[in-house]
């Protein structure tokens, strides 16, 4: 019997039973509709975190000045202050970078009126707000051209704009820093603590320049920061940098590094493993689902064979062999459940779209997670199938038709 | 004419548990080409059993079965069902069609088994159902006919792949003696076309029919009475 044949005489056979067939079917469509809407909704979700990520920084590097292995991280001993402002620079020109500021620090005074407070003083350049993805709330962040000419503008976290304007409005105001004179142009939006605790409101940015030439009087920078093109690049961008600095520091290939570069690659890493639990997680949900769908159509194909034993009795009688017995039963049961696993795909397409709609995640239904639930719902329909498939061939004709 | 079936010490046994049954206890028999042979013989005497050994639809426990001079006892399953598809065609007593089927798709079941392609499937069918007076009857379903025109759908789906022999187990069983007579019309039609047929009953006006009346008792052969062309449609002279 052909394929073509044998199909016609399935899907006729399902038609019959109509209501029973769909109810049968039900177990796939929610498995398969399960399988659709999870995985684009998990593929929407990671989107999104690494979206948040990028802006959080996720993709920056920070190059710090003093060798890893001897100093250690946070240890001044052996630090030697090797960074520069045209390091940076060099830096910018690498393929895979797209923002780069110098960075310096130190804790200054602040006065306004009979108000003061003790902050965090950091130098940097106007790409500081991209690297961070942090931008001003208030007035503006600096530009290049006060950069150059070390201008005596600054910009205050939340923290200390509170603490010296309560209230009031800081944006044009003169404050003190040290024993200079700064004008406030803009107020950064709050971002809150760091996991340790520590305010990140609580500091006062300006030039780096300025911080170098009017208040330290040096010509390093403590770090530099920098932002590479894709989280995926960071790796690259690592090696860029290493070989960039080695050859700017004119650093032996037997000597060790003058400066270390530190990545938040782990936290990234934490995030994709957080995410591919998730997928497996959501993703077995819809396997257990799907398997409960196909004993569902083992148990209704039981029956039907049960049901239809006279049937196969007289197509045994007219010359049906034991295989195309298999095959009909087969092939009903694959027909059940890539109907079931149609339904199912329309019904997780609709799914992942009202979801996308209440969480307003971008839901992405790619159509490899639709070939993977089809292909799943047709192996359920022939692994379970195939128990009563083989169980109809084998009945005796004569047994199968005396039954009544 | 030459032997088509000859089977010689036919056993069956039925196990029931520890109770053995036996259904056939030695049967030996041979059928010519184009022979018309009734079987009769008491309820339980293994008619129906001799039938499906016959039909190749079982296995004898012991004896030989040659079928056009081949034993059936080396052939596997499907070369078994590949017999019942193309050399014999069955007419049961209670019909047997597909309830879910109409007429011309029950007819088209062998085709189906035998490959045949799908409109060469229907214009066999079509014919087949013509032939028997069925024509305007194709999308019928058996619930929608009578008796007669339901057997009728059957001989139509029994001779579709043109086999050489007839099986019928009291075909006309389930029919008025009106429709058993147009019925035995059409054996009689069908056998002068040379096709062989065997067929069980328990009428001595249907077996009259036949050429050769063969009598079963307790699974064996008891009588056998041939019967001249002349003496054809008298009554047979009851056990
Ligand atoms: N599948 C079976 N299992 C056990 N015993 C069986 C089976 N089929 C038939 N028999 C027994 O074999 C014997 C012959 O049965 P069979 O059906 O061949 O009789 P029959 O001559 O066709 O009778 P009837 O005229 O009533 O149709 C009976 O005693 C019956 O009970
Ligand atoms: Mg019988």
């Amino acid at each position: 019997m052909n394929p073509l044949v044998a199909f016609r005489v399935s899907y006729r056979a399902l038609r019959r039973n109509k209501v029973r067939s769909i109810l049968t079917t039900l177990g796939i469509i929610i498995g398969v509709a399960a399988v659709i809407t999870m995985v684009s909704l998990t593929q929407g979700a990671k989107k999104i975190i690494e979206e948040q990520l990028t802006s959080l920084g996720g993709n920056s590097l920070i190059i710090n000045s003093g060798s890893r292995s001897r100093s250690g991280v946070g240890n001044s001993i052996g630090k030697k202050n090797t960074l520069s402002p045209d390091d940076a620079e060099a830096i910018r020109k690498l393929s895979t970078i797209t923002h780069v500021s110098p960075i310096l620090d130190t804790t200054e005074q602040v006065v306004w009126g009979n108000r003061d407070w003790f902050t965090a003083l950091v130098g940097v350049s106007p790409d500081f707000v991209f690297i961070n993805g942090w931008f001003p709330e208030r007035g503006s962040f600096f530009h290049n051209e006060d950069v150059k000419n070390a201008e005596l503008a600054c910009v205050l976290g939340k923290t200390v704009a509170s603490k010296l304007f309560g209230y009031q409005n800081p944006l044009g105001k003169t404050i003190r820093i040290g024993n200079i004179s700064f004008k406030v142009i803009g107020v950064m939006s709050s971002i809150g603590q760091t996991p340790s605790g520590k305010d990140q409101d609580d500091i006062v940015l300006i030039p780096y320049t300025t911080l170098q030439k009017r208040i330290l009087g040096v010509n390093h920078v403590d770090n530099i920061s920098v932002s590479v093109r894709t989280s995926k690049d960071i790796p690259f961008a690592e090696a860029q940098i290493t070989q960039l600095l080695r050859e700017r520091h004119r650093i032996r290939p037997n000597m060790e590094d003058d400066f270390y570069v530190k990545t938040q690659l782990n936290i990234i890493e934490r995030i994709f493993t957080i995410s591919k639990i998730m997928t497996i997680l959501l993703g077995s949900i819809a396997s257990i689902s799907l398997i409960v769908g196909g004993i569902g159509i083992m148990n209704i194909m039981l029956v039907s064979v049960t049901e239809r034993t006279r049937e196969i009795g007289i197509r045994m009688a007219v010359g049906a062999k034991e295989r195309d017995i298999l095959i009909q039963f087969l092939i009903e049961a694959v027909v059940l459940s890539l109907t079931g696993g149609l339904i199912g795909i329309v019904l997780g397409i609709v799914g992942s779209k009202i979801s996308s709609f209440f969480t307003h995640w971008p839901t992405l239904v790619s159509f490899g997670s639709i070939l993977l639930a089809f292909s799943f719902a047709a192996i359920v329909g022939i692994f379970f199938g195939l128990y009563p498939a083989s169980k109809a061939s084998k009945l005796d004709p004569i047994e199968a038709l005396r039954y009544e | 004419m030459e032997d088509i079936i000859v089977v010689e010490n036919l056993h069956k046994v039925y196990k029931m548990g520890d109770v053995d049954v036996h259904a056939l206890r030695g049967i030996t028999l041979t059928i010519k080409k184009g022979e018309f042979i009734s079987v009769m013989g008491p309820s339980g005497s293994g008619k129906s059993t001799f039938m499906n050994i016959l039909g190749c639809l079982d296995k004898p426990t012991s004896g030989r079965y040659l079928l056009e001079g081949n034993d059936i006892s080396s052939l596997d399953k499907d070369e078994l069902a590949n017999i019942r598809n193309k050399k014999i065609g069955f007419v049961f007593q209670n019909f047997n069609l597909l309830s879910r089927s109409t007429a011309i798709e029950n007819v088209e079941l062998p085709l189906i088994y035998n490959g045949i392609s799908s409109d060469k499937r229907s214009k066999h069918a079509k014919e087949a159902l013509f032939m028997l007076g069925l024509d305007g009857r194709e999308k019928h379903y058996p619930t929608q006919l009578s008796g007669g025109e339901q057997q009728r759908v059957a001989i139509a789906r029994a001779i579709i792949n043109k086999p050489s022999i007839i099986l019928a187990d009291e075909p006309t069983g389930n029919l008025d003696s009106n429709t058993s007579i147009e019925l035995m019309e059409i054996f009689k039609r069908l056998n002068k076309d040379g096709k062989t047929i065997i067929m069980i009953t328990h009428e001595t006006d249907i077996a009259a029919y036949a050429e050769r009346v063969v009598m079963f008792r307790d699974g064996k052969v008891m009588k056998e009475e041939l019967r001249s062309k002349e003496k054809l449609h008298e009554p047979v002279s009851r056990v």
